[in-house]
């Protein structure tokens, strides 16, 4: 149990709104577990940043009634598994009908705190008035969090030039949007979600002029023992392969984009091999037009909520952090469990079965009948071993460290460059990304080092001569809000 | 189709689409300015993490274009620095 509670909840006060679970998160694991606990009986609150529910990995057009508008029936071509999401959304609709479950779209968590009455959680609504945030307090006795996760980055020269993005910006606007992001497409980085990146692009209409894998398959055949027993990834990938080769994708391993040029966008990237010991071969440098580039190095857990809520966090052994749970999903805090990407980056079906034990639990630790489901367990150790095999066979290669310019920004909110990160670290002894941020900056805008934190904390170790280890970053307010959404709260027990 | 304003200029957009998309699709790829640098800046993460793609939407600055449902008849204005400056 954390002591400090930041919302003034009385825990032996009564909510008469209060719900026997709360689920954060509305993508794979959030829309399991969710289903799993209205099954088994208990009335859950769902809430969910998103205008629909899939989460990033589902990622939906905003519903809409006008016969003209992007939605779903085009976005399913860059859909996998949509059959999976479609079951879990009709349980959630009929539960909702049923008033067994409450979704609460378009509500961005800002904080939660837990005590022994339960858990508060404070939200605002950012879709029904847009610009102007109404904030919602939610009360239950317990709360499931499945924040997901998003692309890891690191900088490069031209990474903020406009029609540069993430390669899940790129994905989440043909998604969501319909939008190819340009006619000419480079895609890069390293991990097998570049492919239906690149693929969906292809689908769209963009000539995607190259995937830029910084690995080699063959650091797959070290792995080969997780790969078999995870046929489905194979099937998955084999296919997104054919697709590439079918749009004539040209995939380059051992590569990456090393610069992008322009001046008010991007116009062209720079890509290099990379030699077997990561580093860049400087004679293999060429120029290649485009018009828009993604760029992904794997993912990183969200784990805001997990944080302030007091959960015990450890090294994912991939360079980030991951929330540490039992094999029933419970976190180290009493009533929180955590599902899905936060507990370590393992892909939408892990996250699936992760969600649908956390309901279980959740279900059982309330008192209700709810065995656990020994597929979904099995389901669970496999994928985490395919987990643990990818992040060692996608590794972030040194070279991206070459390539820095003294120029080139790290922290795209404050505009500190390179050679500002290197002085912090050579001529003022900082270590890690918060020593950094203390003299220069880094990482305290708006992202609050969502973006630049992992690069940081790689230049700084570097700079030290000492292991990177990742830093926790713990961030008290989760989403901003305007100070008059706080105002206009007085922080009751029935708000 | 519907329609928004950008700065005034007439823009469609598919209802459904953000306004990022909406900005995309019509080839718009920057719609800020960076207080330091004045440098331009558009859709990155595409998910609301990075805020690179602040606008001002109806009178409100720093706005993710990136989350924000395009809807009829809003008023988008492109930012400079902080967004405060021009309100």
């Amino acid at each position: 149990m954390t002591s400090y509670d930041p919302t003034g909840y009385d825990p032996a006060g009564n909510d008469p709104a209060g719900y026997d679970l709360a689920v954060i998160g509305g993508g794979p694991a959030g829309m399991a577990a969710a289903a799993t606990a209205t099954r088994g009986g208990l009335r859950v609150a769902l809430i969910d940043a998103g205008p629909g529910l899939g989460g990033q990995f589902w990622r939906q057009p905003a519903p809409n009634e006008d016969a003209t508008a992007f939605g779903e029936a085009d976005a399913a071509g860059y859909h996998h598994d949509l059959a999976t999401f479609r079951r879990l959304r009709g349980e959630i609709f009929r539960a909702r009908a049923d008033a067994r479950l409450e979704l609460f779209s378009g509500h961005h968590v800002w904080t939660a705190a837990c005590g022994p009455g339960g858990v508060r959680i404070r939200a605002v609504d950012k879709l029904s008035e847009p610009g102007r945030d109404i904030e919602r307090i939610v009360s239950a006795d317990a709360v499931v969090l499945a924040p997901g996760a998003y692309d890891r980055q690191v900088p490069f020269p031209g990474w903020d030039l406009p029609g540069v993005m993430t390669a899940g910006g790129l994905q989440a606007l043909l998604k969501a949007g319909g939008v190819a992001a340009g006619p000419r497409v480079a895609v890069g980085g390293t991990g097998p979600f570049l492919l239906p990146v690149a693929a969906g692009l292809a689908m769209a209409g963009s000539h995607v002029v190259g995937v830029f894998e910084a690995s080699a398959t063959t650091a797959w055949t070290r792995h080969a023992g997780a790969a078999l027993a995870n046929p489905g990834n194979l099937a998955e990938g084999a296919g997104y392969a054919a697709a590439l080769a079918r749009y004539r994708v040209p995939y380059r391993q051992r590569s990456m984009i090393v610069a992008a040029h322009g001046t008010e966008h991007v116009e062209s990237v720079s890509v290099a091999g990379l030699r077997p010991d990561g580093h860049v071969d400087t004679a293999s440098v060429r120029t290649i037009d485009v018009d828009a580039v993604g760029v992904g190095w794997g993912f990183t857990p969200s784990l805001e909520l997990p944080m302030t809520l007091g959960c015990e966090v450890s090294d994912g052994d991939d360079g980030s952090l991951a929330v540490v749970v039992d094999a029933d999903q419970r976190s180290s805090v009493a009533g929180v469990y955590v599902a899905g990407e936060a507990c370590g980056i393992g892909g939408a079906a892990l996250a699936v079965a992760e969600g649908e034990t956390a309901g279980r639990t959740a279900c059982r630790d309330a008192g209700l009948e709810a065995d656990p489901s020994p597929a979904a367990a099995r389901t669970i150790r496999r994928r985490r071993r395919f987990a643990r095999a990818m992040a060692v066979a996608h590794p972030v290669p040194p070279a991206w460290q070459d390539v820095l310019e003294p120029s080139t920004i790290v922290c795209r909110c404050e505009e500190v460059d390179a050679e500002a990160v290197d002085d912090a670290c050579r001529n003022h002894g900082a270590t890690d990304a918060r020593g950094v941020k203390e003299l220069n900056r880094a990482g305290m805008g708006w992202c609050q080092g969502r973006t630049c934190g992992y690069a940081v904390d790689c230049l700084a170790a570097r700079a030290a001569g000492i292991p990177m280890t990742p830093q926790p970053a713990p961030r008290p307010v989760a989403a901003p809000l305007t100070l008059g959404a706080l105002a206009a709260d007085d922080a009751g027990p029935d708000h | 189709m519907s329609r928004l304003t950008v700065d005034g200029e007439p823009l469609e957009f598919r209802p459904g689409q953000t306004v990022g998309a909406a900005l995309m699709a019509a080839g718009i790829l920057s719609w800020r300015r960076t207080t330091h640098r004045g440098a331009p800046r558009g859709l990155f993460c595409g998910i609301g993490v990075c805020f690179d793609c602040l606008v001002t939407v109806d009178d409100v600055p720093n706005q993710r274009a990136c989350l924000t449902p395009a809807r009829e008849g809003m008023r988008i204005r492109t930012q400079e620095g902080t967004g405060h400056d021009q309100l």
